[in-house]
């Protein structure tokens, strides 16, 4: 894990007489030790993976999955769809844009700008790859405000991204339900990290 | 547009001051032992738990009370929080082992439920493991549900899971450790999924708030779980 430290001057501030990633070990250990290694050391990754981008950043990265999701759910109902989806798609899409307004509006109040929307390109043809694609977006959304939530620095600005992520996490289960399959793919949500997520989403930019 | 910083966040006076409160002072209180903190407003949610007892109950007989007066002044610590989870998990657990135990259910429906029951369990041990980091753990408590018909324990459980979801939503500011708070996260969009599938299941909204999920602080979450416990 150590090697994929990418903030080393964090790594550095003491925490009364210890540096950070001696205090995060520390911890980790101590928790290791209680229920298996296997089980903490996803989060230590987490937790020295990622980059101390501000919470700006993390704002900016974030309007843009919900640019994608918005524009997924109106492309899917362009297809026409059952009695069954096409309410969940409607209702889904609505509430992605309601993000997109309020993600772009924080962001504006915190100083920064907001991101432009890139242009959307998806593969499905028909309900039903539409479906198993949204199925892999809103649990790479989940995943990816999971990943991101312990770089937020402001508690106002995590608490509006648990707020948002629960919502991912409330479309992905439906869609997931309606699709025959288990709502909740294990007892604890992945924590994805943001080239993780570029890397997912990539293929459906076109511009 | 709403703004997000602006919505409500569940107490934020609670949030204010912990911003203020320097992290190093917390994680120098946790390394020195925060269970001694943890352990008078552990007393206080037990209390709080214990049933239809006046408000004094449990109180008098904390230990550390004074001793704890500085973190509490200034919001929950970690371990109060951690165990908080753990006693609404521990609930979870036990209500669902109640529910496949209650015959009510067969095929498809049982499914779900083993496979929901099995994640609280999950979620008891991650909790439980991270609370012995901390200090002492809040103990399993003694619990009693209406199991009656199979359509009454969906609606139950549908609104048990609204409400642990709201419940870690609420904690998620409060959280002074980024590995807690990462374990917290993973946990809560797992109980927000639950609480989805239950709410189609019983013909509800999946996202009955709209666009943003509503935050439940633990006075709001408490009054809600206490009639299933028995002590």
């Amino acid at each position: 894990m150590q090697s994929k430290m990418t903030v080393p001057e964090l790594g550095a501030v003491e925490i009364h007489g210890m540096t950070r990633s001696s205090f995060i070990l520390k911890g980790a250990l101590a928790a290791g030790a209680v229920y298996g290694a296997g089980a903490i050391s996803p989060f230590v990754q987490q937790a020295f993976a990622q980059e101390a981008t501000g919470d700006i950043d993390i704002l900016n990265f974030a309007l843009t999955l919900e640019f994608l999701e918005a524009d997924f759910y109106k492309q899917g109902l362009a297809l026409g769809l059952s009695a069954e989806a096409q309410p969940l798609a409607e209702l889904f899409g609505k509430q992605e844009q309601e993000h997109v307004d309020a993600l772009s509006a924080t962001i504006t109040d915190l100083g920064g700008t907001p991101v432009d929307s890139p242009t959307f390109k998806f593969p499905f043809t028909d309900e039903a790859s539409f479906l198993e694609l949204a199925q892999t977006l809103e649990d790479t959304g989940v995943s990816a405000y999971n990943g991101a939530a312990p770089l937020i620095e402001t508690p106002e600005v995590l608490g509006a991204a648990g707020s948002i992520v629960q919502i991912e996490a409330r479309h992905a289960a439906a869609i997931r339900l309606l699709r025959k399959e288990m709502p909740a793919p294990g007892a604890f949500d992945e924590a994805l990290e943001k080239d993780a997520v570029l890397a997912a989403v990539k293929p459906f930019i076109a511009a | 547009m709403q703004n997000l910083a602006e919505q409500d966040q569940g107490d934020p006076t609670a949030l204010r001051e912990l911003a203020d409160d320097p992290a190093s002072r917390k994680h120098f209180l946790k390394l020195m032992g925060g269970g001694l903190a943890g352990a008078s407003a552990f007393s206080l949610l037990l209390a709080a738990c214990g049933g239809s007892d006046d408000e004094s109950a449990g109180t008098t007989s904390a230990p550390a009370e004074t001793t704890g007066t500085t973190t509490a002044a200034s919001g929950s610590s970690d371990l109060e929080i951690v165990n908080y989870a753990l006693t609404l998990e521990y609930i979870e657990a036990d209500f669902y082992a109640k529910v496949i135990e209650s015959g009510l259910f067969s095929g498809a429906s049982l499914e779900l439920i083993k496979a929901i029951g099995d994640h609280e369990a999950q979620h008891v041990d991650a909790l439980l493991g991270t609370a012995k980091t901390l200090g002492d753990p809040a103990p399993k408590p003694e619990t009693t549900f209406p199991l009656e018909s199979a359509d009454a324990v969906l609606k139950l459980a549908a609104t048990v899971e609204n409400l642990g979801a709201a419940a870690y939503l609420g904690q998620a500011g409060a959280i002074q450790d980024k590995e807690i708070l990462a374990a917290a996260i993973a946990i809560h969009s797992v109980e927000a999924r639950h609480a989805a599938a239950l709410n189609i299941l019983t013909g509800q909204s999946s996202t009955p708030d709209g666009a943003f999920a509503k935050p439940l602080s633990m006075d709001e979450v408490l009054p809600q779980v206490t009639p299933f416990i028995v002590s």
